[in-house]
């Protein structure tokens, strides 16, 4: 039986342009390049005149005489770029990150709960497009190699599915210059000996294409064009800690704003956790006052925790324990929540009911078990509609809940899984 | 100190004293093995202690010059394990010990005698009870006691004496195991309890199967005499026929779990399976469950499936014969889901031909006891195989 197309390449589009237009509503629709001297990034109204990444500013300037230069808001880019991964984390944990804006997913385990490959795909570009503002294209396909074209031939803003079958017929007509690692040079060489198409570099027999372009490049050139690439999407190794952060600019420490702010970046590193069935064992909080200055407290429980509510709850309390010992301080900058001592945690096991003082955190007690399972039917509800679909009731109905897109400086690095 | 010994009756003594010496001692002497060759007769006395657990043997042997003498117990053991079976011959000379043994002849320094610690003294007897009944009891509730020492009072092995009854419980949250036996107390209407490492307790109710009758000595909380805080165990080595051992080991502190009020009085139904090809069932299905992931088992009227593995993993299942009866409404099927690891504990701990699972439902505590419903009633009567062990399920997802 042929494996189904599971594999998904997820391309935001012309992405530090699109990031600007992002921030400033006035650059949408105009034709704009990142940089100064040298074309970082252009717009696609400016791409459809010709300008594109690498080429000199002047250059860019002859053939697009209205183009606005922009600065690059790189911490912008990196917040945006680490919330659409998120968003992908959502779907399933075998996401191989290969640069700021593109990753590769797997999504054969994550068909049963979300239906066909297409259908996530769909998803993940409207959740993209209304939880960041971003637009995305992404290329479904059974290899690596495919998908990565298919969502080149997707672009701009676009869904491209290469079913299992038809991978000749779909690449046959486009030019070889899709291939990844087909330069201008490799290009110029082919296309003297009259290969334009990946058909026509499919129809080449391997020796002499090996004559043409020398044994490596030709060997990998011809397995490519006949669709074979049994590389995996590699999700990286698994990281020892999961964490958020949030920067508050300067506020006044009330409990609502402990509630609310700790509240939702548990919220984030648990629902985190519980996607790659994980939980963990050490909480750490970090509070940041306003003279910049931080302190951290932690907290070693018996039992691993994944559950939203017991690590707000532990992470209150150890912002407390910060505060209480720096009575002095009255407002904070920065408030960040991470889980460390990671294991295993697909399924719960129960705990009898001892009675002991820890009852109430352990995840298999009587409570830690309706948080269990209103967790995961949260998780569920999110990830067929989105992250703000639905939430904690203190979380929600604040500011920063219903807006945390506007939460600044929301580093949170890769996730549950580092890329190499 | 000079003396002669037999070498087994030596190898052996010397294991179970250095049995209990710490890996890494916080200090060099407690590394140490005493050995101690009385005036008297021709008694070689062989001790260890590392302030939680003290050893001790008595042996016969024919003592040529009394005294003692502390050497390395470790290579003590490693020495005396490997000798050719010839008489074994000590002397202290010097600050050395030499042994010998056929053509066989090790030296090995001393450490200072005078540093080492003073034994324990033993508590005084309150009771004794038969070996292999408490061998086996303690290691059917050992199973169950926690691991984790972040919580110390799990670790142990609860023991109540109330007159002729002893009740072993031991809980890790997950499981919950209780075994209820007779014995002989030293003093009629007795009453005590008492929180022992659980380790420590399995290995010397093991080691103390040598002899018909094993003695429990134990402080009780109002007699302010020796050994405060310390339970004792005394009897005879698996050889059994040379002198006797004894142990001390401190007791936990801190108050035990109400385990008694998670015993059910009764159960919604019940199945009944072959407790040895259910086990190998469970181990063979369990084969697809790395870490802990769980074995669903699903009982209907003369069947049990057992399964394993979901989605794209591994996948295993087996069906077995096995009797389902429900007390209320009657049942088609019965669903719950194990960590495999903690079911065949509780099977194999139930020592039982057949063995017996009472459920309530798939979210609540199981109970795993030995026997068909008419002989486990019988064993109420006499308490034989009293044994009880409450496992709690695995809820599998949302």
């Amino acid at each position: 039986m042929a494996p189904d197309a599971t594999i998904l390449h997820a391309d935001l589009d012309a992405f530090y342009a699109s990031v600007e237009q992002l921030l400033d509503p006035s650059l949408r629709g105009k034709p704009i390049a990142v940089g100064g001297g040298v074309v970082l990034a252009a717009s696609y109204e400016a791409k459809r005149l010709g300008v594109s990444g690498g080429m000199s500013g002047r250059r860019a300037r002859e053939l697009c005489p209205n183009l606005t230069f922009v600065g690059g808001h790189y911490a912008d880019y990196q917040r945006l770029g680490d919330q659409v991964i998120d968003i992908l984390r959502d779907f399933t944990p075998v996401v191989e990150r290969i640069s700021i804006d593109e990753a590769f997913l797997d999504v054969g385990g994550a068909i049963k709960l979300f239906g066909s490959a297409i259908g996530i795909a769909a998803t993940i570009r409207r959740r993209v497009r209304e939880e960041v503002g971003l637009p995305i294209s992404i290329g479904v396909a059974g290899t690596k190699h495919l998908a990565k074209i298919a969502s080149q031939v997707a672009k701009p803003d676009g869904l491209v599915v290469v079913p299992v079958g038809k991978e000749r017929e779909f690449l046959d007509p486009l030019p070889v210059t899709l291939i990844w690692g087909v330069g201008p040079k490799t290009e110029a060489r082919l296309a003297e000996s009259g290969i334009r198409t990946i058909g026509e570099l499919a129809a080449t027999p391997g020796r002499s294409l090996k004559h043409l372009l020398g044994n490596a490049v030709g060997d990998k050139l011809s397995s490519l064009a006949d669709n074979i690439d049994p590389r995996g999407v590699e999700s990286g190794r698994r990281a020892s800690s999961v964490g958020a952060q949030s920067a508050l600019g300067k506020q006044v420490v009330t409990p609502d704003l402990l509630q609310t702010t700790l509240g939702f970046l548990a919220d984030r590193v648990a629902s985190r956790l519980r996607a790659a069935g994980r939980a963990g064992r050490t909480v750490t909080v970090r509070v940041r006052f306003a003279d910049m200055r931080s302190v951290t407290r932690s907290t070693t429980m018996s039992g691993a925790i994944s559950a939203t509510s017991t690590l707000t709850e532990v992470a209150i309390e150890l912002a407390r324990v910060a505060l209480d010992d720096h009575p002095t301080e009255t407002s904070i900058s920065l408030l960040a929540i991470s889980v460390s001592h990671l294991a295993d945690q697909a399924v719960l096991q129960l705990e009898l009911p001892l009675g002991l003082a820890d009852d109430a955190r352990r995840p298999g007690s009587e409570k830690g078990a309706v948080r269990w399972v209103a967790d995961r039917s949260a998780d569920a509800v999110r990830l067929r509609f989105g992250r703000n679909a639905i939430g904690y009731a203190s979380v929600l109905f604040s500011d920063v809940g219903h807006v945390p897109d506007e939460f600044r400086e929301l580093a949170e690095g890769h996730g549950l899984t580092t890329p190499r | 100190m000079k003396f002669q010994v037999e070498r087994d009756v030596f190898a052996e003594a010397v294991a179970w004293a250095a049995r209990t010496l710490p890996q890494r001692p916080p200090v060099p002497v407690l590394a140490g093995l005493l050995l101690e060759a009385g005036s008297t007769g021709g008694a070689l006395a062989l001790s260890s202690f590392d302030y939680e657990v003290s050893a001790n043997a008595e042996i016969d042997v024919t003592v040529a010059e009394p005294g003692r003498a502390l050497v390395s117990g470790r290579l003590l053991a490693e020495i005396s394990r490997s000798l050719p079976a010839q008489p074994v011959d000590v002397t202290v000379d010097g600050a050395r010990v030499v042994l010998s043994c056929g053509s066989a002849r090790f030296t090995l320094p001393t450490l200072p005698v005078d540093d080492y610690p003073t034994l324990p003294d033993m508590p005084s007897t309150a009771g004794t009870i038969g070996a292999d009944v408490f061998a086996t009891a303690v290691s059917q509730v050992a199973v169950a006691a926690g691991r984790d020492d972040t919580l110390p009072v799990l670790t142990g092995v609860r023991i109540e004496i109330e007159d002729d009854r002893v009740t072993l419980a031991a809980t890790d949250r997950y499981r919950l195991a209780v075994r209820e036996l007779r014995w002989q107390p030293e003093r009629a209407g007795m009453s005590a309890v008492a929180l022992v490492p659980a380790r420590t307790l399995a290995d010397t109710a093991k080691a103390l199967t040598g002899g018909a009758q094993v003695s429990v000595a134990l402080s009780t909380g109002d007699d302010a005499g020796a050994g405060q805080g310390l339970i004792g165990f005394a009897g005879k080595g698996a050889a059994g026929q040379h002198g006797e051992r004894r142990t001390t080991t401190r007791l936990l502190d801190g108050e035990y779990v109400k385990y008694r009020s998670l015993l059910p009085d009764n159960c919604a139904a019940y199945a009944q399976v072959e407790t040895a090809s259910f086990v190998e069932a469970v181990k063979r299905v369990a084969l697809v469950a790395p870490r802990n992931t769980p074995v669903r088992l699903t009982f209907t009227a003369d069947q049990v499936l057992l399964e394993a593995g979901t989605g794209e993993d591994a996948q295993a299942s087996e069906s077995l014969d096995s009797l389902f009866e429900s007390n209320d409404a009657p049942v088609e099927d019965f669903s719950i889901a194990f960590n495999p690891a903690y079911l065949l504990d509780g099977l194999q701990a139930v020592d039982a031909e057949t063995t017996r699972l009472e459920f309530t439902t798939p979210t609540k505590p199981a109970i795993l006891r030995g026997g068909k419903e008419s002989e486990s009633a019988a064993h109420e009567q006499d308490l034989r195989n009293d044994y009880r062990y409450l496992l709690m399920p695995v809820r599998l997802s949302g």
